[in-house]
């Protein structure tokens, strides 16, 4: 602030560094500040201040602004700190040669408290503490996803047996973003991975002059794993963040608490849509991409150093790969598109006022779904191992 | 990297500012001045551009015709560093206070003066306990986030960041809006305090009557896409204008009249 004079030049590095005198007068101290006591120069002279008002005795203090040429709350807020006592009330002071400006300006630093900053003690069980915190906020999740789920089926089947509560149009607009959208990007994400595996294949068995099982290497990963995997990847990182995104941004702004207010149930509205969107588009999306790894790996068949014509890769598809592959693929798109959309709803649901929560909500909710699609997918693999498929 | 900040030019001044959005004209020829630590206040109908005007004075959307001047200074010609120095000089509070969610209040008034001043950490802190005292929070909401605030805490809040480099010119969006009358008096007062204490100059937008009347020196009228006029509130009265009489006629500002009166 510059209160003062006419016509003031700032300039960063040569305006008049702040000095000072301190001189104690039986029971005054006399303060005699010189120079610029501003925010941008206050840093020089903050702890030589404080170290010579310290530990001087006295009732009264006298500021001498004649030779003060700038002053501002922190620089008023340096000074005033000598007539502050830890213990007692402040000590009386009075301005010697200054403008009105200043001593309303010395009374709001005189008048300020400073709040005890928080105490930050390290000890040595917080480790524990945040084991048990962390611990306690596991449980927390897990009984709150449990409620959630159990809160979203009941909607679900009340919804499926009455079909014209279903809100079909937001559905439809879903699955074209779910679905549609995520069509090309997962398609060609599979073609590549069957590609991969056909040559790391090709190579492999080519010095078992086995060539030919390749098409089996590619039939069984592509039809039983990657195609639904990879989709239920892309839904999670596509899909469930946008998912979690737009209900948080909704939370944030009341839009949630409207609906709630309004009678519109945010089972209804948000969550059921988005997971029938997702059962729908999860199975179309995996056969798309079972279709596009399969080619993927006929076009490097084909192409590559092993020169399997394509009516020989589907004769040998035919023959050694079974049609319950493509069904233990499909079979698993419905389940992983239901923890998609109901980790992506929840943790949407779950974001409170700050934009941190968002962030880290959308977070926690990509990192679950695909923690739980995995966990998932392996205990659809140990199923399908004990009965033989 | 000098800045000549004459005390004697007005902080802010618009001259024949042209703001238009494709061929929606907002602006028009607009132009005016706000003098050393007065009290402006800003008022037009919704839509009138009122928010566009802010920004274009604060330098967040360029005019399409016309300049800003500040101290005297054409913003156009300034160099980058003479632009963050007079920067500095100005702080505005937004209307929902803008704070950054992520931090404690105490961390939000911390951030202009970690980002232009070299000062202790402890220091810093120390200043904005204080700056938290001048707007009349409690000492303990410093480490309160802005999600914990109300929103008339909210406000003193921002309005304490805003204050955090000790500007000279304070921009307020609709300080008093959303508050009760309690506490929207509180908050007029204060501005009048603060303008005392730290020698501010104040551009408020506002439509509250009450502050107008009370702390406004002057006010500034925009209607038909310019500064009416900006006078005195006697003046503004007596001022020939469907809108303006319209505006100030009602039954809303009759009761506020009287109030003062």
């Amino acid at each position: 602030m510059m209160n003062l004079e006419q016509s003031q030049t700032i300039q960063s590095q040569t305006l008049q560094s702040p000095a000072f005198d301190v001189d104690v007068d039986g029971d005054v101290l006399r303060v005699n500040a010189k120079g610029h006591w501003t925010l941008q120069q206050i840093g020089e002279v903050y702890e030589p201040f404080s170290k010579a008002v310290e530990g001087q005795t006295f009732r009264h203090v006298d500021f001498d602004f004649k030779d003060l040429t700038g002053l501002d709350t922190a620089g008023a807020f340096v000074l005033a700190s000598a007539i502050k006592n830890p213990d007692q009330a402040n000590s009386d002071w009075s301005i010697l040669s200054g403008s009105k400006g200043r001593e309303t300006l010395m009374q709001v630093a005189a008048d300020a408290t400073v709040g005890t900053p928080p105490l930050k003690h390290r000890m040595w069980f917080d480790a524990f503490e945040r084991l048990g915190k962390s611990t306690v906020r596991f449980c927390t999740e897990t009984v709150d996803t449990l409620a959630f789920l159990g809160r979203f089926t009941t909607v679900l089947v009340r919804q499926l047996l009455n079909p014209r509560q279903i809100r079909w149009k937001s559905i439809v607009a879903l699955i074209e973003d779910v679905g549609l959208n995520a069509a090309p990007i997962i398609m060609v994400l599979s073609f590549f991975i069957g590609a991969v595996i056909a040559f790391m294949g090709s190579n492999l068995l080519a010095s078992f002059g086995a060539q030919i099982f390749m098409v089996d290497l590619v039939g069984f990963s592509v039809l039983r794993e990657f195609a639904v995997l990879i989709t239920a990847i892309m839904l999670a990182g596509r899909s469930d963040s946008a998912f979690t995104a737009q209900i948080g941004a909704m939370k944030m702004r009341q839009e949630v608490d409207a609906m709630q207010v309004i009678g519109l149930d945010r089972y209804e509205t948000l969550v059921v849509p988005r997971a029938i969107a997702c059962l729908v588009s999860a199975p179309i999306l995996t056969f798309a991409a079972m279709m596009s790894g399969l080619a993927g790996g006929m076009i490097v068949a084909w192409f590559g150093p092993t020169d399997i014509s394509p009516i020989l890769f589907f004769a040998r598809l035919r023959e050694a790969i079974p049609i319950t592959n493509f069904w233990v693929g499909m079979v698993k798109a419905p389940f992983f598109a239901l923890i998609i959309a109901v980790v992506g709803c929840r943790q949407g649901l779950a974001v409170t006022g700050s934009v941190e929560s968002l962030g880290s909500r959308t977070t926690t909710s990509v990192v679950q779904a695909i923690f739980s699609v995995i966990v998932m997918d392996a205990i659809f693999a140990m199923l399908f191992l004990e009965m033989g498929i | 990297m000098v800045v000549n900040l004459d005390m004697s030019k007005p902080p802010i001044a618009a001259q024949n500012i042209l703001t238009q959005f494709g061929t929606n004209i907002i602006h028009e020829n607009l132009s005016f001045e706000v003098s050393r630590s007065e009290i402006v206040g800003l008022v037009g109908g919704s839509g009138a551009g009122k928010s566009v005007l802010l920004n274009t004075l604060l330098g967040l959307k360029e005019p399409e015709g016309g300049q800003v001047l500040y101290f005297g200074h054409d913003r156009d010609k300034l160099s980058a560093d003479q632009r963050r120095l007079i920067n500095n000089e100005m702080g505005v509070l937004f209307q929902g206070g803008a704070l950054f969610s992520s931090l404690t209040v105490r961390e939000n008034i911390m951030v202009p003066l970690r980002e232009h001043t070299k000062l202790p950490l402890k220091l810093m802190r120390e200043l904005a306990d204080m700056k938290i005292n001048m707007v009349g929070l409690p000492a303990n909401s410093a480490t309160l986030y802005p999600s914990d605030l109300s929103g008339g805490m909210k406000k003193r809040a921002g309005l304490a960041r805003s204050l955090a480099l000790d500007p000279t010119l304070l921009f307020l969006d609709e300080p008093t809006a959303g508050l009760d009358p309690i506490g929207a008096s509180a908050f007029d007062q204060l501005i009048l305090g603060l303008r005392e204490a730290l020698d501010l100059t104040v551009l408020m937008i506002t439509h509250d009557l009450d502050s107008l009347f009370t702390i406004c020196d002057r006010v500034a009228v925009l209607v038909d896409k310019q500064i009416a006029i900006a006078d005195s509130l006697p003046n503004v009265l007596e001022f020939d204008h469907d809108w303006v009489r319209e505006y100030f006629g009602g039954p809303r500002a009759r009761a506020a009249l009287l109030n003062k009166a």
